[in-house]
């Protein structure tokens, strides 16, 4: 039963890093871009959601309702005025832009919310359980937080094979040249897959913030799980990002039952494992 | 070819010799620095030393080898722990530690190049993190050596480097030079060898270097090698100063990572001045706005996004596209038997 309890926490919390994982993924499936900030602007997000919920009053998932807008808008600008420009042959520079937009992001956290670690109320919901089976209860937050990470990958796998838009992140991806050709701005396509990106990492680093407590040096270690999840699950498969996800969410818990300071390491050693033996990820597909 | 005996192929100019003059003048005068300067003095120079030498080093890796790597200070920390596990677990002399620890770093960097390497570009950046995350872990569980709160160095060990304080300085100082010199010499005839070429070709184009008979691979896994070597020794002496070893201090990405990237890049990556001119910025920046602790951590990314946007080349590359000019040329330029000079 012990261990049971331990391994579905691990598929649940795992949703959570798939959810890191899937805009890191976007954003290098479309423009090759990896994101050194990605885990600060999780973190980023969650004191926004911090600072709307205790300014209006409202409860953290009604505030996704201002926290994913915002994000995205960050996101197009960010891409739109700054990434854009690092753009190109060599990797050094979105590489070195980003590692110093992490420190920058890092370091204003810090200015503004100071080193001590909060965390979002989400009341009564919080405490909730639902009983699976004999001796096996879950709470409703990891459960509805499992489950919106489910809807964010499939949404995500929707827009990139059904829609215009994933048309466009498809074709700017092939070939940027040839794709500007059939009338596509890159630059907006790139920017739009950034406010995708990022208003994944709203919803994502809303339930960090609620599920734990967070201070802002928390950013690195947000981007290594999402990482990790990435190359487990197999470069360009979202939902191989999920597997993945839920793979390094087992392993840190089942590290954690044996040795609570086990836990971080245990999954990082699943990551390297893979890594040896299946270098291409669980799920590999060459393209998104 | 009958033509050889009248040419021949250098290095220097007369500029460059110049310059050479004058920074071994420089260095005779840093040597005396025990003889002139206080013990902070001695200390601040130190440190000089060892962030020029780590920024020299990841220049190699990325500017040269086209390696981007986030994670050196796997290697930074991984030297301190072992000089430190040397010292307190085996009884050596920390002096001896040092090269040793060096030497054993660069033998686990081998395994470790087997696994990173599997990642490319980007990813190989992040992998590299990943395996410093790794041994930072993994240092907070070796319970002899303090666990997560980490150790110091016992006073007997301190003892045997030297016995009198200012002795011991000084000491601590020549090493720190010495150190750091022959990093810098070591990279400069690196890249004066054949693998240099290598390398410069893999940076022009990998598929060229491969058809001309280049094993790409090895040669960039040789620098991985060699810089993991040269990090953890630096890191030893770092830690071997500062006397107290923790693993969020000695595998700290914003000290052994970001300021020295930050370091290379406003210097000017992928030229040998580059990192010892970043240096000197970064150190005349930290002295006179580290009191505004955080802000400045901020303003140094931005001036680091700024010149990675505006001046890809860094400070020196910006001097030496101006005057043409370099203190540790690495062109080989021809000389003609009447005296001329081609590149």
């Amino acid at each position: 039963m012990d261990w049971i309890n331990v391994i579905i926490q691990g598929v649940l919390v795992g949703g959570l890093y798939a959810m890191f994982a899937a805009g890191l993924s976007l954003i290098f499936g479309v423009m090759r871009l990896v994101n050194i900030a990605h885990g600060d602007l999780i973190v980023l997000a969650a004191y926004l959601a911090l600072v709307i919920t205790q300014t209006l009053g409202i409860g953290p998932l009604t505030a996704l309702l201002i926290v994913v807008p915002a994000m995205a808008l960050i996101g197009y600008l960010l891409q739109r005025i700054l990434l854009n420009r690092t753009l190109g042959d060599d990797l050094l520079p979105p590489l070195l832009v980003t590692f110093g937009l992490s420190v920058i992001i890092q370091n204003g956290l810090l200015t503004v919310f100071t080193a001590d670690s909060v965390k979002l109320q989400a009341g009564a919901i919080e405490v909730d359980t639902v009983r699976l089976a004999e001796g096996i209860y879950v709470g409703v937050l990891p459960l509805l937080q499992f489950a919106v990470a489910v809807a964010v990958i499939g949404g995500l796998q929707f827009v990139f094979y059904r829609t215009a838009l994933g048309r466009a992140f498809r074709a700017t991806a092939d070939d940027p040249a040839v794709a500007q050709l059939m009338g596509l701005d890159n630059r907006h396509v790139f920017a739009l897959a950034m406010a995708l990106s990022l208003a994944v990492v709203a919803i994502a680093g809303v339930f960090l913030a609620v599920r734990a407590n967070f201070d802002p040096s928390q950013g690195p270690a947000r981007l290594i799980f999402g990482f990790e999840a990435v190359i487990v699950g197999g470069l360009g498969s979202l939902w191989g990002t999920l597997a993945g996800g839920l793979i390094l969410g087992v392993a840190q818990a089942i590290g954690a039952h044996l040795n609570p300071g086990w836990q971080i390491l245990a999954g990082h050693i699943a990551f390297l494992i893979v890594l040896a033996v299946r270098p291409q990820g669980l799920f590999p597909k060459v393209r998104m | 070819m009958s033509d050889s005996k009248r040419v021949r192929v250098v290095f220097e100019s007369r500029a460059s010799r110049i310059a050479l003059v004058l920074f071994a003048l420089g260095v005779i005068a840093l040597a005396a620095a025990p003889y002139w300067g206080g013990r902070d003095d001695l200390q601040l120079l130190a440190e000089i030393y060892a962030y020029a030498a780590l920024a020299s080093l990841w220049n190699l890796l990325a500017g040269y080898a086209g390696l981007v790597s986030v994670g050196q200070q796997a290697y930074v920390g991984l030297g301190a722990y072992l000089l430190f596990a040397l010292a307190i677990l085996l009884g050596l002399s920390p002096l001896w530690a040092l090269p040793l620890a060096g030497i054993i770093s660069g033998l686990v960097a081998m395994p470790v190049a087997g696994l990173v390497f599997r990642l490319r570009g980007h990813y190989f950046a992040i992998g590299t993190w990943i395996v410093a995350e790794v041994f930072r872990l993994a240092a907070s569980q070796v319970s002899l050596l303090g666990g997560g709160s980490g150790t110091s160095l016992p006073a007997s060990m301190i003892i045997a480097i030297a016995p009198s304080r200012a002795l011991r300085d000084a000491v601590e100082y020549w090493v720190a030079l010495a150190l750091a010199l022959t990093i810098l010499v070591a990279i400069v005839l690196l890249l004066r060898s054949r693998y240099g070429l290598a390398l410069k070709a893999i940076r022009d184009s990998e598929v060229a270097a491969r058809c001309s008979g280049i094993d790409v691979m090895r040669t960039k896994v040789l620098v991985y090698i060699v810089t993991a070597c040269g990090t953890a020794m630096v890191g030893a002496l770092i830690f071997l100063q500062r006397l107290r070893i923790s693993p969020d201090a000695a595998f700290s990405v914003n000290d052994w990572t970001a300021f020295v990237i930050f370091i290379t890049v406003i210097g000017g990556i992928g030229r040998i001045e580059g990192p010892i001119i970043g240096t000197i910025i970064f150190f005349v920046l930290r002295q006179t706005l580290a009191d505004l602790g955080t802000l400045y951590l901020m303003m140094l990314g931005l001036v680091a996004i700024a010149v990675m946007l505006t001046a890809p080349k860094g400070v020196w590359g910006l001097i030496a596209e101006r005057f043409g000019f370099s203190v540790f040329p690495l062109e080989r330029r021809v000389i003609l038997d009447d005296g001329t000079a081609r590149k």
